[in-house]
Formats: structure tokens, C-alpha cells, sequence
């Protein structure tokens, strides 16, 4: 553990609980055999989902077939605003407790929520263009959304932009923690301005405004999206863990032929 | 308006994307995966 970690008072206590569960070897461990059924079941239920969506879901009243859209619009942008959250979290584990497989999995987040977020803004512009007769409006949810994906964005090359890889993450995560102010914005945009998106039609609280026939393949789709996500980001972060082992074994195995092998000195005498 | 386009555009642009990011972790994964077994063989 890093001499900078603090490991006494109750957060250092949790930083230790963290560290000791969720080492980069002990994740790999945990989630490899998962990985099959977890692709299995985000495969089943994303088809399922989209298939009843798209050929069978009934038509709506006013919108007639173009509510189509919201079974893929809807779920993605539910997913890129989850990622953005799970990309803040690990920003807040990275800085406060140095986690390292919290900058792994902001790594790994952010290109697969910025891919969620441009199919988000991409069904809504096809989606916009035949309700509101415009593909693009400068409306309060689709301008914060476009922010979020360039936040995304942002996250991305900030990691890649310096030598160290550490200032790099460090700096990335300060963006990604600054951000997550967006994420309210997003979700109440629609209250809090006069706005062209409509307003929130389904409600964990109840008095949900959307038929039964309509919920099912959403609520569907919108778990095989979620599942989706949590695999990917888990296959790349198995990759990334991988491919860091790889390079440490390389190097080592290069610094032991190195000392092994006699200097030009030595080799004269 | 024919509204075909929308719908199919749609849920194409997701298609190409959950399939294109699938197989290119899916092969990252793998080469990884390999590259480590050969250095932790060797």
C-alpha cells in the first residue's frame, strides 16, 4: 500500500477494507469465471429487449411507430448516466484512498459510457427530427447530455495526456468528480426549464405515465443495456490487469538478463 | 412521413455499436489473455 494512503480514522479504515477485497489479483480472480454468464445473460436480455422493441411493442397513440426509438434512446441514456456515476465514484476512491483498481475501472469506463452516450444522443436526434421536425435543439436535456459526452470525452484523453500515468488519472478524476454536477442537471432538466424533450415518464416512485405492453420490453432492454455495460467495463478491466502483469513480467525478466549478462569490462578481461 | 428510416437508423447505430465494442473487448481480452500465458510460460 501507498505511504500516502491513510489508514487510521474511519476512512482509513474503509481504504483498507477496499484494498484488501478489491486488489487488481484478487478482482481478476473474483470476476473471470463470472465474465461467460455475465455475457450470456446481457446477450439474452439486450436481444430480447430489442427484438420486442422494435417488431412487437405496440404503436403509440400520438407518436405512433417513432416510440420505437425509446426502446434503445432511453436505456442508453440511463447507462451513460450510470457510468458517469460509477466514473465519479471510482474518481472519489482514487483520490481519497489512491484505489488502484478504482483508476483501472475509470479507465476502462470511460470510452464504453462516451460509446453509450453518442448512441443516447444519436437515437434522439433521429428520434427528434420526425416529433419536432429538427434533428438538433438547443434544448436544457439534450445540451446537458451533449456536455456529458464531452465530459467523457474530456475524462478519456485527460488519462492519456501526461507521461506519468498517475498525474494523468489524477487529473482525470478531478474532471470526472467536477462533472458529476451535470448529472442532476441532466435528470431535472426537464423541470426545472421549459423544455422541447419531454418530461420524465417513468418514476421508481410510482405513477409512472407508460403502458404495461410498453414498460416490459423497456424494463428488458434496459437491464440487458446495464448488464451490457457492467460487462464490458469488467472484460476491459480483466484485459487492462492482464496486460499490466504482462509488461511487469517482461520488464523484470529484461532487468535479470541485463544483470546477468557480463558488462563490456568484464567481458574484455 | 415514412418513419422507417428513423426506427431502422436507430437501432442500427446501437447494433453497430454494442457489436463493434463487444468484439473488440472480446479480442482484447483474448490477446491479452495469451500474451500473458506465453511470458508466464517462458
Amino acid at each position: 500500500m501507498s505511504e500516502n494512503v491513510l489508514t487510521t480514522g474511519p476512512i482509513g479504515k474503509t481504504g483498507s477494507w477496499f484494498h484488501r477485497y478489491a486488489n487488481p489479483g484478487r478482482f481478476l480472480r473474483l470476476v473471470q469465471p463470472t465474465l461467460p454468464w455475465l455475457a450470456g445473460i446481457s446477450i439474452i436480455l439486450t436481444v430480447t429487449g430489442i427484438v420486442w422493441g422494435y417488431a412487437f411493442a405496440p404503436a403509440d397513440w400520438q407518436q405512433g411507430a417513432a416510440v420505437r426509438i425509446m426502446y434503445v434512446h432511453v436505456p442508453a441514456a440511463w447507462v451513460a448516466m450510470a457510468g458517469y456515476a460509477a466514473l465519479a465514484a471510482c474518481s472519489l476512491f482514487s483520490i481519497v484512498w489512491r484505489h488502484p483498481l478504482a483508476d483501472l475501472a475509470a479507465e476502462e469506463i470511460g470510452p464504453v459510457g462516451a460509446g453509450f452516450t453518442a448512441v443516447c444522443l444519436i437515437s434522439g436526434s433521429l428520434w427528434g427530427k420526425p416529433m419536432w421536425g429538427a434533428y438538433w435543439v438547443w434544448d436544457a436535456r439534450l445540451t446537458s447530455v451533449l456536455i456529458l459526452f464531452f465530459l467523457y470525452l474530456g475524462h478519456i484523453a485527460l488519462i492519456r495526456a501526461f507521461d506519468n500515468p498517475a498525474h494523468g488519472h489524477r487529473a482525470a478524476a478531478i474532471l470526472a468528480l467536477v462533472g458529476a454536477i451535470n448529472l442532476p442537471i441532466i435528470v431535472f432538466s426537464v423541470q426545472w426549464w421549459n423544455t422541447l424533450h419531454q418530461g420524465n415518464t417513468i418514476s421508481i416512485t410510482g405513477g409512472s405515465k407508460i403502458y404495461i405492453t410498453m414498460l416490459y420490453p423497456l424494463i428488458i432492454g434496459s437491464l440487458g443495456f446495464y448488464l451490457c455495460f457492467i460487462t464490458l467495463v469488467c472484460t476491459r478491466m480483466c484485459a487492462a490487469i492482464m496486460e499490466r502483469r504482462t509488461r511487469g513480467l517482461l520488464l523484470a525478466a529484461a532487468e535479470r538478463a541485463s544483470h546477468a549478462a557480463p558488462t563490456y569490462a568484464e567481458r574484455a578481461s | 412521413m415514412n418513419l422507417a428510416p428513423f426506427i431502422d437508423g436507430s437501432y442500427g447505430v446501437t447494433a453497430v455499436f454494442l457489436l463493434g465494442i463487444g468484439i473488440q473487448t472480446y479480442h482484447r481480452y483474448r490477446r491479452a489473455a495469451k500474451r500473458l500465458g506465453a511470458v508466464e510460460t517462458r
